[in-house]
């Protein structure tokens, strides 16, 4: 079972979310959206390069995926205890859970273990 | 301590930073002969990394060169290129010369450059990089491993004021402040309006945290066209282009519109000073800080004795 898992996983979150299986899953604080979908793989929030009309700089026919989240975090019916995490500082990505399944990874704590040099103080307050 | 952070934290005066035009050969006579043009006006100069992604002579070896002939550094270090061991091992080069000044960005994709089919990095995101610059300063590499003695970085960031979702700007500023950076130099800004509110939204929610808008200082209606088409992130709204299309003197009326932008932003709170861009290369650089009331600087002692 916890061999399948990962495909069970990418099987569901794959064709609603894009999934791409990072193993670090952040997707509740994101308004939804997976940040992994970025082309600059941005985990704490939007570039300097959206184009006014709110896409992309890089891909101009896609909506930029931070200005997604920053919409969807209002409007999605989240609790709001997902939306209060939406300004933490995410720390960098673990290359080494790609390709693992981030519910395993969530119920052993794996993707919350950072380097130890990693700031821990990174929860946001107020929602700032 | 680097001289930035001391007109920064330790006095009210008005501060003004520019950028170090790219090296792409032309040697040490080129670096010295804009050592020279840049030092009466700036109080700290940023040495790039790569802009508009393309390849140029290092961030950190410019930065020492700049150092060496009387200028001080900001170096700046993107995400797109090098990943989070490349990044660190940057940070700790530039602090074993001296270099304390960092200004850390995600960095335009590489589609903007002249190697499109390279391969983008971007293993870390700008916030991330300023923690770890911070976390350097607490003595530790992001691994955790001993950094003796600690760095003495002086951290900035940047940020756009006026690029969508606008009211998400903010916020992110204060993310990268929470990070530990201490000051912003924000992306040219055509909007006087979102200028505004961003610097009034930063200066409440984070009154520490110091910011230095850019302008730049073109020479018509063309480059205002190519920023627009061509500059990620930057909205020129088309009544301004007219506006310096449409006058008998072209490169007066884009002279007037900086020095607008450039007193309207010295007005706005939070705001301590000006980044410079100067894609002009002609004596306007020196009219607008004679018109801002900047008093040039004497040629620094180091240079002078190099002349
Ligand atoms: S515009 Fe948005 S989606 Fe595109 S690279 Fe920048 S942050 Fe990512």
């Amino acid at each position: 079972m916890i061999k399948i898992l990962p495909f069970i996983e990418h099987a569901i979150k794959k064709p609603i979310w894009d999934c791409r299986m990072c193993g670090q899953c952040v997707l509740h604080s994101t308004g939804m959206t997976c940040p992994m979908t970025c082309p600059k793989t941005l985990r704490n929030g939007p570039c300097g390069g959206v184009r006014e009309d709110g896409n992309c700089e890089v891909d101009p026919t896609m909506q930029c995926v931070w200005a997604k989240a920053f919409g969807r975090k209002e409007s999605l019916p989240l609790p709001q205890s997902w939306r209060d995490h939406f300004n933490d500082l995410r720390p960098p990505v673990d290359m080494q859970l790609q390709g693992t399944s981030s519910w395993i990874n969530l119920i052993t704590k794996r993707d919350q273990q950072v380097p130890a040099g990693w700031q821990r103080n990174t929860r946001s307050d107020h929602g700032l | 301590m680097s001289h930035l952070r001391q007109l920064l934290e330790d006095s009210n005066e008005k501060i003004f930073t520019s950028e170090f035009p790219t090296i792409d050969g032309a040697g040490m006579p080129r670096v010295i002969a804009l050592a020279q043009r840049f030092s009466p006006w700036f109080d700290a100069v940023n040495a790039t990394d790569n802009p508009a992604a393309h390849a140029h002579a290092s961030n950190t070896s410019v930065a020492i060169a700049m150092k060496a002939h009387g200028l001080e550094p900001i170096m700046q270090i993107a995400c797109r290129d090098k990943n989070r061991l490349a990044i660190q091992a940057d940070m700790m080069g530039a602090s074993l010369h001296g270099i304390e000044n960092l200004s850390l960005m995600t960095g335009d994709d590489v589609t903007a450059g002249d190697e499109p089919e390279t391969k983008r990095v971007f293993d870390l995101d700008s916030a991330q990089a300023i923690s770890i610059a911070n976390s350097l300063n607490g003595g530790k590499y992001l691994s955790g491993r001993a950094v003796k003695p600690p760095t003495n970085f002086y951290i900035g960031a940047v940020e756009n004021a006026a690029a969508p979702p606008l009211e998400y700007r903010v916020q992110r500023a204060v993310k990268k402040h929470r990070a530990g950076a201490r000051f912003l130099q924000l992306q040219i800004c055509y909007h006087p309006d979102r200028l505004e509110n961003f610097c009034r939204g930063v200066a409440s929610a984070a009154p520490q945290l110091h910011l230095l808008p850019t302008i730049v200082l073109l020479k018509g209606a063309r480059q205002l066209h190519f920023m627009n088409d061509k500059v990620p992130g930057i909205d020129v709204p088309l009544n301004l282009i007219s506006r310096v299309e449409k006058s008998l003197d072209q490169s007066e009326a884009a002279y007037e519109l900086a020095l607008e932008q450039a007193r309207h932003a010295l007005a706005l709170p939070g705001v301590r000073g000006l980044h410079i861009a100067d894609f002009r290369h002609d004596e306007t650089l020196a009219r607008l800080m004679h018109d801002l009331g900047r008093i040039p600087r004497t040629i620094s002692n180091q240079l002078q004795e190099q002349l």
